[in-house]
């Protein structure tokens, strides 16, 4: 029976593990629960958790996950009440939002207009720095050609950074140190852009470096009040894309994070924003100042390791403050406890990143104290090209970060995946280094690792 | 002479190349696209495409030819 008030059913608009992941907090609540799928997902493990499942289409994500008409018409069909669209796919696009609530459904996010205000980075920027919070020298137009890219450089000094207005997930992102090197990042940024994003507006940032990217946990709640529920490290990255996250951040002071976590809110409250979103900066590492990276207007990836240090169900909270609701912890009761880790598993092989596609012949997760796997595959599943190549996250809290690494190291060694390969023996060699285990890391750790 | 094939299935995004056409070590010859990732695949070695066995679309299973450098 579902609490009064609650949602009292969700229709999951994604796959994998995060789809799992919600069905797994809906069914602790007692909320009915529909997945929805596609013909490549169909023995995938998030499709017999949920109460229903949906077929909506083939494999490539256009057919399917990205079919706006497709699942609401699934959420129609099957009588739910809302729709939680997880990371990825559907999760940041306003007209979807709007689409949802037109057909009087509950969009378990933010309102739509948040979400288009911090989707465009440009955007994003300007609102940010109107709003005192501090962004990098940067474009405050679309950068419509090479020239003008030259040109707007020569303003903001070398490296810069270029990037996709209507970006994510680092595609298309490359930085430049020179006019050379610049136009032709302007080209590659440019056609990505146009064919991932639908956009071609360009933007180019002053590039940090060395630099830590830390990002906030913000909970925009019913009453319009916005919480800071921490911060995660999300320095590890290969390709501008995240591989291992921590939290608390080991290179931050009290002080930095006290500002890190108001600007968070700040940056909440001028958008208006419900339910759960992330703020995203980069930490210059030689001054300690930090800028506005962007907003993610939805849950996290990495969203577990909070999870961890706080207790808090980051899931619930969104289908109580999506259903109008109060969050099941006080405010200012939030308190960190302890260090958490998540470590990627990718389909991968470990050396240079490269997909590995194939079928799972075998799979046994780590499992003990502090120890929290969310998977989204099982033995015998495919894992198709038509996807990221995400497999599971490995989370794991201990005491202390040394506690917690010391865990980790051994999930890792016990995590067994074949069938496919792994980026596994890339963090067994990551928890080994004396870089990542210092804590004193930056965003090019990666590199060193793997030259 | 040397046969490039692909390392996992993936989508042909781009042809870069074309046959007849001269290349250098480390040019690249198509753009395939696997798990939201963009992989390259490049010419190890200077010579001649004689055979470019892929177009834009198709999908290349392991192991597939793409093309032939003399």
């Amino acid at each position: 029976m579902v609490e009064s008030g609650l949602i009292e059913s969700v229709l999951v608009a994604n796959r994998g593990e995060i789809a799992r992941r919600v069905l797994r907090t809906a069914r602790r609540l007692g909320i009915r629960s529909v997945a929805v799928y596609s013909e490549a997902d169909a023995d995938l493990p998030f499709v017999r958790e949920a109460d229903e499942a949906v077929l909506v289409g083939p494999a490539p994500p256009a057919q399917s996950y990205l079919d706006q008409a497709a699942i609401i018409g699934a959420a129609q069909r099957t009588g739910v009440r809302a729709i939680h669209p997880g990371y990825g796919f559907l999760s940041e696009h306003p007209e979807f939002a709007a689409r949802t609530e037109a057909a009087g459904l509950i969009w378990v996010g933010p309102p739509p207009v948040a979400i288009e205000l911090m989707g465009d980075k440009i955007n994003a920027r300007n609102l940010m720095a109107e709003a005192g919070v501090p962004v990098a020298a940067g474009t405050v137009e679309p950068v419509t050609s090479a020239d003008q890219a030259v040109a707007a450089a020569a303003a903001i000094g070398y490296p810069v950074m270029v990037k996709a207005a209507a970006g994510g997930g680092g595609i298309g992102m490359s930085a430049a140190a020179g006019d050379a090197e610049l136009r032709a990042a302007f080209e590659t940024a440019r056609s990505r852009a146009e064919r991932f994003f639908g956009s071609p507006a360009i933007l180019l940032e002053r590039y940090l470096s060395p630099a830590r990217h830390v990002e906030v946990q913000i909970l925009g709640l019913a009453s319009g009040r916005v919480l800071a529920l921490g911060e995660r490290d999300c320095s590890v990255q290969r390709r501008h894309q995240k591989v291992a996250e921590e939290t608390p951040s080991p290179g931050i002071s009290p002080a930095l994070r006290g500002q890190m976590l108001a600007a968070a809110v700040r940056a909440g409250e001028v958008v208006g924003y419900r339910g759960a979103g992330t703020v995203e900066f980069l930490v210059d590492v030689r001054t300690g100042g930090f800028v506005f990276l962007e907003m993610n207007t939805r849950l996290q990836v990495e969203h577990p390791i909070t999870e961890q240090v706080t207790g808090i169900d980051l899931v619930e909270q969104q289908l109580r403050i999506a259903g109008r609701g109060e969050v099941s912890f006080a405010g200012e009761a939030v308190e960190q406890q302890g260090h958490a880790v998540e470590l990627r598993v990718y389909a991968e092989d470990p050396s240079r990143f490269l997909p590995s596609p194939g079928t799972i012949s075998e799979w046994a997760e780590p499992a003990g104290p502090g120890i929290r796997v969310d998977a989204g595959y099982c033995v015998g599943n495919q894992v198709t090209m038509f996807y990221d190549p995400l497999l599971a996250k490995l989370c794991v809290h201990g005491a202390t970060r040394d506690a917690a690494l010391a865990r980790a190291r051994a999930a890792v060694a016990d995590f067994r995946i074949a069938g496919v390969r792994t980026n596994l023996p890339f963090h067994a060699d990551l928890l080994d280094s004396t870089e990542f285990s210092s804590g004193a890391y930056d965003t090019s750790v990666v590199g060193r690792l793997r030259p | 002479m040397a046969e490039i094939r692909a390392e996992m299935v993936a989508n042909v995004w781009k042809v870069v190349t074309a046959e007849g056409e001269q290349v250098s070590d480390g040019d690249t010859l198509v753009i395939l696209e696997s798990m939201k990732m963009e992989i390259p695949v490049l010419a190890e070695d200077p010579g001649t495409v004689t055979k470019l066995a892929v177009a834009e679309g198709d999908v290349v299973q392991e192991g597939d030819l793409i093309a032939i450098i003399e």
